[in-house]
């Protein structure tokens, strides 16, 4: 997904000369296109994310669109506060950009893995965060990004993600993707897992349960919608995420369902809230932290029969 | 002066470090080659000579600490270790497999002899500061060493803590910065300058020194001067050359993470016993 994101916005900056590449020394191998067609609007900052995002920041104030861009927590945490009072506050239009969020450097440890971002990223106001699942949401998701006027974050995937959608899709920000319709429960996705959720509804499907599954690319704004319509016309609503299960995709969905009452059995299934000491490489932790489709329908399956 | 035999063993030691580097790497499939090898002398003359350390005891409140604050240098770290006793090197063939206990970037939980968990580049002069600060006000006459990246010195959270070990005249406290010119997107110089180096640390109130990283007479000898001035931290800036020891990848940028086909896994094995063959 990452060299289909390069490969897009490189395309989209042919057309629109504003868009500039701030970096801190990440990225090589994926960014060379960009960097060589455009050296003036290319810069990298070295290691040095607070920077990278601080530039951003004062090159989009002179109103161009900078993509920050690095790995894991290095164009977020690392630079936290760059994000909150230099690109929010400003309403300045900076596009932030991570490779391979919640596990997908696995065996390279706690320190890259990307596990709070989408809580932290949305708690942020005025950001929009979006997490696409497949390449083609990856592609849409380039050109919304940039469409769009104001802070965005882009959880970009990492590999050779799976197709989640069979045919062209209509991809708005802040509107999810029906990927499957059922009536006995809805699986909300964000990000790559939502592939692993789609699986999980086939074995539902098979064990005679109709699953609804949700692409929800984009955490905020949330499609509020689209959560009531699921809580309204399926008995019971589950949250997919590659992250903490605390404030991200579940806590989002959480306020909306409690908000609107009516008690709809809910599940959260994402990592616990705890450092990932264990080592192996993504789709091993996937899992071994209960994303195996497997799981995810029999917790499920668990949620409908009350025994959870 | 260091004595002919004394260095030849450190030689010796220095190659069993490279051998544990690439038998994590053929393990894994995959590392941080360049940074590991550019250290190895360096962290075999820590744990060999300078520190005093007991790895029998690695919780010894006594014991001198080394930081790695360029966690992806974990791989020099990991031999070392090994190399020193801490762990048997048989942990060495784990790296990669599932539930090992060798992640990318060092977790101090999960190994003895890992004294902080680095990984994101610019926060163990931090701590290395605090554990020197720690130790002065428990009385303790242990010392912390730091070793870091020539890239990693782009990030201005160094300089706070640089500034800070200046201004609390941390002399318990002595940096190894890695001098080995590149960083994942080029020659360091050309992406964000650090130069005049040394007169950077000075101006935070540091002495510095500026060795061979590949010469263990240098090395002993710089490190056995510290701390260099009373009432100063100590920064040694250590010219070494990234992915020492194997010629076709000195010095070059594509060697920062090695994923090696076949026939340059041989090739690196031969050069090391190339090295060894001139040791005699
Ligand atoms: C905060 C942070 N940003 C980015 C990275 C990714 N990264 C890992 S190594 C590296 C380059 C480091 O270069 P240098 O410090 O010179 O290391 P060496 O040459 O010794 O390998 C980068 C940018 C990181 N680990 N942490
Ligand atoms: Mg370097």
């Amino acid at each position: 997904m990452r060299s289909l994101f390069n490969k897009v916005l490189l395309d989209i900056a042919e057309k629109n000369d504003r868009i500039y590449m701030v970096l801190a020394d990440i990225g090589y191998g994926e960014i060379e296109g960009f960097a060589e067609r455009f050296p003036d609007r290319f810069f990298n900052v070295g290691v040095a994310e607070q920077n990278m995002t601080g530039v951003a920041c004062g090159v989009a104030m002179e109103g161009n669109i900078a993509v920050t861009y690095s790995i894991a927590n290095f164009p977020t945490l690392r630079c936290l506060e760059q994000i909150r009072n230099d690109v929010c506050y400003h309403k300045a239009n900076v596009k932030i950009v991570i490779i391979g969020g919640g596990l997908a450097y696995g065996a390279l440890g706690v320190s890259h893995q990307a596990t709070e971002d989408l809580a932290i990223m949305r708690a942020l106001p005025d950001m929009v965060v979006l997490a696409p699942a497949d390449f083609a949401e990856a592609e849409a998701a380039v050109h919304a990004m940039i469409a769009h006027d104001g802070p965005v974050y882009y959880r970009c995937g990492y590999k050779k993600e799976p197709a989640l959608h069979g045919g062209p899709i209509d991809f708005r920000i802040g509107r999810a993707i029906q990927v499957r319709d059922g009536s006995d429960l809805t699986l909300i996705g964000t990000g790559t897992i939502t592939y692993r959720a789609f699986e999980a509804a086939g074995i539902l499907e098979s064990q005679g349960v109709k699953a609804r599954v949700l692409s929800m690319h984009t955490v905020k704004p949330l499609d509020r919608e689209a959560v009531l319509a699921a809580a309204r016309e399926t008995r019971a609503v589950v949250t997919v995420e590659e992250h903490n299960v605390l404030g991200g995709l579940g806590g989002a969905v959480a306020e909306v369902l409690a908000e609107a009452g009516g008690g709809v059995p809910f599940l959260r299934v994402g990592l616990p809230d705890s450092y990932i000491h264990l080592v192996g490489s993504h789709n091993w932790l996937l899992d071994h932290y209960g994303f195996a489709p497997q799981a995810i329908a029999a917790s499920a399956r668990r949620l409908l029969e009350g025994r959870q | 002066m260091l004595k002919a035999a004394e260095e030849l063993e450190l030689k010796r030691k220095a190659l069993q470090v490279r051998r544990n580097i690439l038998r994590l790497i053929k393990a894994g499939k995959a590392g941080h080659v360049g940074g590991a090898l550019s250290m190895a002398e360096v962290l075999t003359a820590l744990y060999f000579r300078v520190m005093k350390i007991d790895p029998a005891r690695p919780d010894w409140p006594e014991r001198d600490r080394l930081v790695v604050s360029a966690g992806h240098k974990a791989l020099v770290l990991y031999a070392a270790l090994a190399a020193r006793g801490y762990f048997e090197e048989k942990l060495l063939d784990t790296y990669g497999s599932l539930g090992c206990r060798l992640p990318g970037h060092p977790d101090m939980h999960k190994l003895p002899g890992v004294e902080a968990s680095t990984g994101a580049l610019g926060h163990g002069l931090s701590i290395a500061g605090g554990m020197a600060l720690g130790l002065r006000l428990s009385g303790l006459p242990s010392r912390v060493f730091v070793v870091m990246g020539d890239g990693e010195l782009a990030e201005g959270s160094n300089w706070e803590a640089a500034a800070a070990a200046g201004h609390h005249k941390l002399e318990n406290l002595v940096v190894i910065v890695d001098r080995n010119g590149l960083q994942i997107s080029g020659p360091t110089v050309e992406v964000m300058t650090y130069e005049p180096l040394e007169e950077r640390w000075k101006a935070f109130g540091w002495a510095t020194r500026r060795m061979n990283g590949h010469d263990f007479g240098a090395i002993l000898k710089t490190l056995g001067e510290t701390p260099f001035e009373r009432g100063k931290p100590s920064a040694i800036v250590a010219d070494t050359v990234k992915s020492k020891g194997l010629p076709f990848a000195e010095g070059k940028v594509e060697y920062h993470y090695w994923k090696p086909p076949a026939e340059e896994l041989a090739q690196a094995e031969r050069d090391l016993a190339e090295i060894e063959r001139t040791l005699g």
